[in-house]
C-alpha cells in the first residue's frame, strides 16, 4: 500500500496499457483522498487524470506519469506530471479547442482536463513529446 | 559455472550414498519456513522426489539446468511451484524451499573428511546449478499467478456485466467499477440481445457503481445509447451522483437529449409514469 508521508512524496507510473491508466487513476485517487479534496475536486482530478493518461497512451505512444503532493505553504494539493517522446502537438490551440480530435474521441479530453484542474502547463514540441503538468489544491 | 560430468558424477555419487540424511535436513530447512502448512509427510514426499529428480540430472551430465538433460527436473520444479502458488505460498518461500538444498548439501560437505578443495568446487558448482533451479522455480511461480489473474481477469469481465429485468418492458444494466473498451463491448452486446430476447422498449443504464466517468466511458455509454435507439429502444441513464455530474459539465460532455435521473429509482419511475400515459392514451 502506498503511504504519502512527507511533501516531496511522489510515484512514477510508466503509461503502456489500458491497466495502467486504470493504475494512474487509483494512485491519484488514494492521493486525492489523502490530501482532503473534496469528493468534487476527487472526482474531476481523477477524470482529468484518466483523460491525460489516456491521451499519454494513445497519441503519445506510453510514456509516463508522476504523481507527488504538493504543498504552497498554505494548503495541499497533487501535482500530475504526465509526459511521452510521442510526435508533439503541432497546433496546441486547436488541439485544445472542444470537439477536436485526430483520434475517434469526443475531442474534449484534453480541453476538459484543463476546466477540470486549477493549474495547467503544457509544453510540447513536435518530434520530441510532451509533457502536461496539471494541479488542484484543497479549499 | 557449468558442472562437469565428472562433478556432475562425483555429486551424484554424493546424493546416492547420503539420501537419507539430504532428504532429512532439506525436509528440515522447509519444515522451518512452512512452519506447520505442510504435512511433515507430504514435504518429505517432495523432497525425496526432488532429489531423486536433482539425481538422475547430475547422474545424466547436465551442465545446467537449461539442458535438456535436466528436463525432467524442471518439470518436477515447474509442478511443485504450481503445487505452492496455487496452496498460496510466497514466491519467496516457494525459491527458499530450493534453496535450502545447498545448506543440506553443504552439511554433507563439511561432515565429510575429504573437504578438501576438489569437494569445494564441486559444491560451488553444485550451488550454481541449485540457484538455477531456485529462479527457475520462481519464474515458474510468478508465470503461474500471473496466469491465475489473467483468469480472473476474464471471470470479472463474465460477472460483471449483468442485464436484469426491473418491470415489465424495462431492463437495466447497472455497471460496477471501470468501463473500459472490452467491458463496454460486453456491456453493448448484452444489453442489445437482451432488449431483442424480451421485447423491452426501455433500457436503464445504471453507472452508479462507476467511479469516473471520463469522455471514453461517456463515449462508450453514448453509443450504446444510440446503438439501442437503432433497435427502438429508449435509453435512460441513472445513478448520476453530484460529484460526476459536476464533472461531466467541466468536462463539456452533452447527453444531449437522452434522459437522465439521479437514481435508479428515479429512472424507473420516469419510465414507468411513460409507459402508464400511453395506456391512458389508448
Amino acid at each position: 500500500m502506498t503511504t504519502w508521508d512527507g511533501a516531496a512524496a511522489a510515484e512514477r507510473v510508466a503509461i503502456i496499457s489500458d491497466q495502467d491508466v486504470v493504475r494512474v487513476r487509483q494512485l491519484v485517487r488514494t492521493l486525492a483522498v489523502a490530501v482532503k479534496l473534496s469528493l468534487v475536486d476527487q472526482t474531476k482530478i481523477v477524470t482529468a487524470a484518466s483523460e491525460l493518461a489516456r491521451n499519454t497512451l494513445v497519441y503519445g505512444g506510453g510514456g509516463n506519469a508522476e504523481v507527488s503532493r504538493v504543498d504552497n505553504g498554505r494548503k495541499p494539493g497533487i501535482r500530475i506530471v504526465f509526459a511521452d517522446e510521442g510526435p508533439g502537438i503541432p497546433d496546441l490551440d486547436l488541439a485544445l479547442t472542444d470537439g477536436y480530435t485526430t483520434g475517434g474521441g469526443m475531442g474534449l479530453g484534453l480541453s476538459g482536463a484543463r476546466r477540470l484542474v486549477d493549474e495547467f502547463e503544457i509544453d510540447t514540441e513536435v518530434g520530441k513529446g510532451t509533457t502536461i503538468s496539471v494541479t488542484k489544491w484543497c479549499r | 559455472m557449468a558442472l562437469s560430468s565428472e562433478q556432475g558424477s562425483r555429486l551424484a555419487d554424493l546424493f546416492k550414498g547420503h539420501e537419507d540424511a539430504i532428504i532429512a535436513s532439506w525436509t528440515e530447512e522447509i519444515a522451518r519456513t512452512t512452519r506447520g502448512r505442510l504435512s511433515r509427510a507430504e514435504l518429505q514426499r517432495q523432497t525425496s522426489e526432488l532429489q531423486k529428480g536433482f539425481q538422475t540430472a547430475l547422474r545424466g551430465g547436465a551442465p545446467n539446468l537449461h539442458d535438456d538433460l535436466a528436463a525432467e527436473l524442471r518439470a518436477q520444479l515447474a509442478e511443485l511451484s504450481s503445487t505452492r502458488a496455487r496452496q498460496g505460498f510466497t514466491a519467496n518461500e516457494t525459491a527458499v524451499g530450493v534453496f535450502a538444498l545447498k545448506d543440506a548439501m553443504l552439511e554433507l560437505v563439511q561432515k565429510g573428511d575429504e573437504a578438501d578443495a576438489g569437494a569445494l568446487r564441486d559444491y560451488i558448482a553444485f550451488s550454481a546449478f541449485v540457484d538455477q533451479a531456485a529462479l527457475f522455480t520462481f519464474d515458474t511461480y510468478v508465470r503461474i499467478r500471473e496466469e491465475l489473474i489473467a483468469d480472473q481477469a476474464e471471470q470479472l469481465l463474465e460477472l460483471s456485466t449483468p442485464v436484469v429485468k426491473l418491470w415489465e418492458g424495462v431492463v437495466a444494466v447497472p455497471l460496477v467499477g471501470t468501463l473500459d473498451s472490452a467491458r463496454a463491448q460486453v456491456v453493448m452486446e448484452r444489453l442489445l440481445q437482451t432488449l431483442v430476447d424480451t421485447g423491452s422498449p426501455y433500457a436503464i443504464i445504471d453507472i452508479t457503481g462507476v467511479p469516473a466517468v471520463d469522455t471514453q466511458v461517456a463515449q462508450h455509454i453514448l453509443k450504446t445509447v444510440v446503438a439501442a435507439r437503432l433497435m427502438g429502444a429508449d435509453c435512460i441513464i441513472s445513478g448520476i451522483r453530484p460529484q460526476i455530474a459536476q464533472t461531466i459539465v467541466a468536462l463539456g460532455i452533452e447527453f444531449g437529449d437522452i434522459a437522465t435521473k439521479a437514481t435508479l429509482a428515479d429512472a424507473l419511475r420516469h419510465v414507468l409514469r411513460l409507459t402508464g400515459t400511453k395506456r391512458q392514451e389508448r
